[in-house]
């Protein structure tokens, strides 16, 4: 199993090159960051039916990270939900691929977001209406590690805890990075697991690259009843292209075609993370 | 059905508590619909809900931006949530949220907020909302009520929850006259002509829908013919009923509860500018903040009564004969 997911987490990080190679904009850092933890989602522990994207049992993917689309919309056309031809023609006018998900457009998107910290809000929502209707899909949600401080991700985080929902899984793509610099530097998020046991979450934490801990970490997740859970994920920003992990510089920039055929090669090669 | 006879207090109700009743109504019929507020549940009636539905009921505490965010989460999940705190704080405080999290994705979250405009009274400038129309008119995808009375009110909340997409609802705390029987129908999208006039059309929304109506019954005695126009729905707008109640008039006031920019005199002059130019005035909050004070005494002070209308027919008369 974890080498399918694997090989896909590779397809997928070749995927947001040649998106952003071609839309010429975007944010590839925090994309191939958070690849293998889609790949594991998308191709393993998410229920989910690419021919009914609005299935009423599904569970559900929220991005609360919306930058990161490129990763989203690569997991989502690989997984069979639109066609793979449709990735080329991101941020494109006229095209629906936009360049923060819109639920109204793309399917298998089940929350529009690019606003920081209104992903986990509204996907926390979900989770409460799946309680209401006694339900047992699954909310998941990716979360920035410097869009946590946003005021929003703690109230949702509190209202979680509050209302037990242990069907609602968030995960804390923890690269270290943001726009400005290290997370540190500009604003001091630590300590995280800390943090999030004192909002009342349990809280698990995961090499984000390595697939087996994920598919683990997501099994044992599924067994924590009586509030939700967050998964720490350590992750390095820009994964899988040497030139841009950990480069702050990364992070909303798109390759040229000269960098682009570089990082290619290194993930077509399998010369770094056996991809 | 309607307003329970209960509630009326000498022919006066807010449309909180129309609010309220309507909501446990709804509740009844229909299993999907869900409350949501932000610790303010007494003073917004969703308290009314939370003792009859406590299973559908959910306080999100004094957390106005998690209150849309939730509710955007629920409607993405098939419910129809209502949405209940103060008009500042809903609109002001979690504008972003409904922005990107509502509007955009056009989900079928309804606001309705309560504690508009100056007559909140004594709480002061902080609680009192006189922007918060601008802000919900803005929005694309957004359709923004505003009742004027109970009964209104208990239609409004209805037609809401049968329409698809999000909509804001602007309530008062000010009990306020029964100025509609059951008869009486609003549609989302309709504006209302109450009365018809030639002389000067009186286009109201909100509590000075009856001021419009007391100032047309002076008006009259002075022999000037006001049409009143309730315009309970802000957006979509009605611009054929009010360009055809202006034709007849060739002048007209606008009266709202709201700040002059972004709301209805905003929308009646956007309209009748594009489409059939009159002599405008509007009767509004002036590009100011409230402060402390009697309800009654601040909407006097803020000219927002009978005799302000009445005067700002009488500017805009003078205005329509000297030409």
């Amino acid at each position: 199993m974890t080498t399918v997911i694997e090989k896909m987490a590779c397809k997928i990080r070749q995927d947001i090159i040649e998106m952003l190679v071609q839309a010429k904009s975007g944010h590839p850092g925090g994309s191939l960051s958070a690849a293998d933890i889609m790949a594991v989602l998308y191709f393993s522990v998410l229920r989910i039916d690419p021919a009914r994207p609005d299935w009423p049992d599904r569970d559900r993917f929220v991005l609360s990270k919306g930058h990161a689309a490129p990763v989203l919309y690569a997991a989502l056309a690989e997984r069979g939900f639109f066609p793979r031809e449709e990735l080329l023609k991101l941020r494109q006018t006229g095209h629906f691929l936009q360049g923060h998900p819109d639920m109204k457009k793309v399917p298998g998107v089940d929350m529009s977001t690019g606003s920081l910290g209104q992903g986990i809000s509204a996907a926390a929502g979900m989770a409460l209406a799946g309680k209401i209707d006694q339900k047992d899909y699954r909310v998941y949600c990716l979360l920035g590690d410097g869009e946590i401080a946003e005021g929003l991700v703690w109230e949702a985080a509190m209202a979680a805890a509050h209302y037990k929902l242990d069907n609602l899984v968030g995960i804390l793509d923890h690269n270290g990075l943001q726009i400005d610099g290290r997370n540190e530097d500009v604003l001091n998020s630590a300590p995280l697991k800390a943090k999030w046991e004192a909002f009342g979450w349990n809280v698990l934490e995961v090499d984000g690259h390595n697939t087996e801990e994920l598919l683990n970490v997501f099994d044992l997740a599924k067994n924590l009843k009586g509030k939700p859970t967050m998964i720490i994920a350590e992750t390095v920003k820009g994964k899988g292209v040497s030139f841009m992990e950990n480069a702050v510089g990364w992070h909303g920039v798109a390759p040229s075609p000269e960098e682009a055929e570089i990082a290619l090669a290194e993930l077509k090669g399998g010369e770094i993370n056996g991809c | 059905m309607g307003v329970k006879a209960g509630l009326v207090k000498n022919g006066k109700i807010a449309t909180r508590d129309a609010y309220g009743q309507a909501l446990v109504e709804l509740g009844r019929e229909n299993k999907d619909l869900v409350v949501l507020d932000a610790d303010l549940s007494k003073s917004t009636k969703t308290a009314d809900f939370a003792k009859v539905f406590p299973e559908r009921f959910f306080n999100m505490g004094i957390a106005e931006q998690n209150l849309i965010g939730f509710s955007a989460g629920l409607a993405a999940a098939g419910k129809i949530p209502f949405a209940s705190t103060f008009a500042v704080f809903a609109t002001g405080r979690a504008f972003e949220q409904i922005r990107n999290s509502v509007a955009y994705p056009r989900l079928n979250v309804k606001i309705a907020a309560t504690h508009a405009g100056i007559s909140v009274g004594e709480d002061g400038a902080s609680h009192q909302s006189v922007e918060d129309l601008s802000l919900m008119r803005g929005l694309p995808n957004m359709t923004v009520l505003v009742p004027a009375d109970a009964q209104e009110t208990y239609q409004v909340i209805k037609a809401a929850a049968a329409y698809e997409g999000p909509v804001y609802i602007r309530l008062g705390r000010l009990a306020v006259p029964v100025l509609f029987d059951d008869s009486y129908k609003f549609t989302i999208g309709k504006a209302n002509v109450l009365r018809p006039g030639r002389d000067v059309a009186i286009i109201a929304n909100g509590l000075m829908v009856g001021e419009a109506l007391k100032a047309a019954d002076i008006l009259l005695e002075q022999r000037v013919e006001a049409a009143v126009v309730n315009c309970a729905s802000l957006k979509p707008f009605d611009s054929e009923t009010i360009i055809e109640v202006v034709k007849e008039t060739g002048a007209v006031v606008t009266s709202e509860e709201h700040s002059i920019i972004g709301g209805l005199g905003s929308a009646v002059a956007e309209t009748l500018s594009e489409n059939y130019p009159v002599f405008l005035e509007r009767v509004g909050i002036k590009d100011t903040f409230g402060e402390s004070g009697r309800p009654h005494e601040l909407l006097a002070k803020y000219g927002l009564t009978a005799k302000d209308i009445i005067k700002a027919v009488a500017r805009v008369l003078i205005r329509k004969h000297s030409i």
